[in-house]
């Protein structure tokens, strides 16, 4: 049956003296750009199934200011910090998930010392810990039973937070053939987005590095590559375009890996 | 007696050289900004068992790995025979602990012997693999020079010391008052035939190579990568604890940022008495790193992990990881030799950005923080480019112009790109799903 979603804000719960269990921190690429958008859709859409009661910011969620700080510009990280622990402090935000590895590092490593102490979890772990506790199933083996799906980690997921397992936890459960690439988990390649560079033009060299990752890609022989962020999301879909391998590979978020063998969206 | 007496000025000498560098270095790491990693103990001897002790990350990469270790395990245990010939050397006796510990004593020499060859072998190895087989790692734009020679000297050093050892075991092996060890009694037809004083005289010879050559490696340690078996020790010990994907809060721009943020601040205050004076931002100059980047730099084996795993650099941009810590520690020394000279240090117009690490290698790094993982003894190169960005950012304004609209953006929008904050929930407009919980 098709639903329209309504999503609350904490403005909305906390004008009518509620409080959601978790906090969603949707992030800029989440927000603004288009292909992320379908990401954020798809996990939303999780979190209504299982019936979680989650809230967002709206437009009162702003940059964390991860890119500021990591091309140097600490004023403005500490600015964007300070502005945004004040609005969820206001709201007494207990729990945030994000879908984003840049949000959640920030959030999770740097606002503590600012005077922001949340529980913060990355999707990939939240998704987890629901097919643990069999809140989601995959109903019929799913979309994608025995599909060759390969996962791409994220620096500020894997190397920078030592999460490795739960994202593979996640496609286990689809009932895919996982196939590690040549360079995976502690070893994983860099998308070439991470440290601002997603803002800017690459330095000069011989290469992309989202073109070296096809490498290993490809000789993967995956039919989809699963990302479990924003950024990754866009370089991994534009070396796959830069390979003329659109039609052959796609690259899906972990939410909308879910969402989708679940049904809950297209 | 003359020959104790000749011993214990060299001794003396060669340990006090040691120790006067040793000092000059402790004093150039703390030249660096104050930083606290004394907390976690338990956490820090862990690592450095774990790491240092117990090469955890040698192994990685198996075939360095194993003959690493080989070479380590040699070293450490090779140098408590190095115990009795400094004893020896003093008192003008020979092998003192053989009839203290009798029979064991061959077992234990018989061993060392045997751990010789190994370290011999594995010297050997690694000199083939930096000079025959092309290993990219080794052939990077900073290793021209000085640190391929400094490798190689290395390397040659240990095959010159662990032969001395042996030959001169095989001389006594042709001694019938002495005898051989498990590996020198194979080697002794070496020496067959050579006359009583002939052996005496190559098994001097070889005894003070052996001492000799112990002292003048340890002098040359401070001006080499192999600086590294003393240091990774503390460098592990002090490595961050915290996930590597945590960059520090800058001190001095929470001030800045709660006074700007809290309007009752009267921000023509004067500072309150003992207030230092606002440093510079970030880091310019090693001087402005804090003492943790410069312990990495001493620490630094010149392995070249990092930079085979970085992204920026297998794809042909400027940056290497390893040219970062190599930077760091030769303008240090720069800046420590200018002490030594001058008393304090005199403006010799150079900078660690600018004349040595260019803008456009910081720039592109991901810090995707393979480069640390990498890294065998701990180091964190992301921390140094880290701070030389902030001083690119915060001090000179030469950031890369789309950077410089990035921030702009964040600063009016809430979002690195040009979108109106206004459309930051758009997402959620018309979201329709095909729920199954509604169907019942
Ligand atoms: S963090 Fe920077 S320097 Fe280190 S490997 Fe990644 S891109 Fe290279
Ligand atoms: S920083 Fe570490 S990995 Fe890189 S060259 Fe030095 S010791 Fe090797």
């Amino acid at each position: 049956m098709s639903t329209t979603l309504k999503i609350d804000t904490m403005a909305e719960l906390a004008a009518r003296g509620e409080a959601p269990e978790i906090l969603f921190w949707v992030g800029c690429a989440g927000s603004f750009d288009d292909r992320a958008r379908r990401i954020t859709r798809a996990f939303a859409a999780i979190l209504h199934e299982v019936g979680i009661k989650f809230a967002v910011l709206g437009t009162e969620e702003s940059c964390t200011g991860d890119p500021a700080k990591r091309a140097g510009n600490e004023f403005l990280f500490q600015m964007q910090a300070m502005q945004n622990i004040q609005v969820m402090n206001m709201y007494e935000v207990k729990k945030i998930v994000t879908a984003c590895p840049h949000c959640f590092n920030t959030l999770k490593n740097e606002y503590p010392d600012l005077g922001g102490n949340y529980e913060v979890l990355h999707h990939a772990t939240l998704l987890q810990q629901l097919i643990n506790e069999g809140r989601i199933k995959v109903q019929g083996g799913g979309t994608f039973k025995g599909k060759r799906i390969t996962f791409h980690d994220s620096c500020y997921l894997g190397r920078a937070n030592g999460i490795y397992e739960a994202p593979r936890a996640v496609l286990e459960a689809l009932d895919a053939d996982l196939v590690e690439m040549k360079r995976s988990k502690a070893n994983g390649l860099c998308c070439g987005a991470g440290g601002a560079q997603m803002f800017k033009e690459a330095e000069k060299g011989n290469k992309e590095v989202n073109i070296e990752r096809m490498d290993d890609v490809l000789e993967s022989k995956a039919e989809v590559v699963a990302a479990a962020c924003p950024f990754c999301m866009t370089m991994l879909t534009d070396g796959i375009k830069n390979k003329e391998k659109e039609s052959s590979i796609h690259v899906y978020d972990l939410a909308e890996l879910v969402a989708k063998a679940n049904g809950l969206i297209d | 007696m003359i020959q104790s007496l000749v011993f214990i000025v060299l001794l003396a000498a060669g340990a006090g050289l040691f120790a006067r560098q040793v000092v000059r270095i402790r004093r150039n790491i703390f030249l660096g900004r104050p930083l606290d990693r004394t907390d976690r103990p338990a956490d820090r001897w862990k690592t450095m068992a774990r790491v240092a002790l117990g090469q955890s990350k040698m192994v990685s990469r198996p075939v360095a790995g194993f003959f690493h270790i080989l070479i380590y395990v040699g070293f450490v245990l090779i140098n408590i025979e190095v115990l009795e010939i400094v004893i020896d050397g003093i008192f003008g006796t020979h092998r003192i602990f053989k009839p203290l510990l009798g029979d064991f004593y061959n077992v234990v020499i018989g061993f060392f012997e045997v751990l010789g060859v190994g370290v011999l072998l594995a010297c050997v190895v690694f000199l083939w693999r930096r000079n025959v087989q092309p290993l990219a790692r080794f052939k990077s734009p900073e290793m021209t020079g000085w640190p391929t020679l400094d490798a190689n000297l290395i390397l040659i050093i240990e095959i010159v010391l662990m032969s001395a050892l042996l030959l001169m075991n095989a001389a006594e092996a042709n001694m019938p008052d002495k005898g051989g060890y498990l590996v020198s009694n194979m080697l002794a037809p070496i020496f067959a035939g050579v006359s009583p004083e002939g052996l005496h005289l190559i098994e001097r010879v070889c005894w003070w190579l052996h001492i000799v050559g112990i002292l003048a490696f340890l002098n040359y340690l401070p001006y080499s990568k192999h600086f590294h078996i003393i240091m990774a020790f503390p460098n592990t010990w002090y490595a961050q604890l915290e996930p590597a994907g945590q960059l520090s809060n800058m001190e001095s721009v929470k001030k800045e940022v709660a006074l700007m943020m809290d309007p009752n601040a009267n921000p023509y205050a004067a500072p309150a008495d003992g207030a230092e004076a606002p440093g510079r931002f970030g880091a310019k100059d090693v001087q402005d790193l804090p003492w943790k980047s410069l312990l990495d730099a001493y620490s630094c084996t010149e392995c070249g992990r990092c930079t085979s795993v970085c992204p920026a650099n297998t794809t042909g941009k400027l940056l290497s990881p390893r040219k970062i810590m190599m930077d760091t520690r030769d303008r240090l020394a720069e800046v420590g030799a200018n002490i030594d000279k001058n008393g304090s240090f005199v403006d010799d117009g150079k900078s660690l950005l600018g004349d040595y690490i260019t803008a456009e290698e910081i720039q592109a790094c991901t810090t995707c923080n393979a480069c640390v993982e990498a890294c065998p003894v701990l180091i964190n190169p992301v921390s140094i480019i880290t701070e030389l960005r902030r001083y690119q950012a915060m001090e000179a304004s030469q950031v890369p112009s789309e950077w410089g609209l990035m921030f702009g953006n964040i600063e009016n929008n809430g979002a690195p790109w040009q979108f109106p904050a206004a459309d930051r929930f758009a997402w959620a407009d018309n979201l329709t799903v095909n729920s199954k919980k509604n169907e019942a």
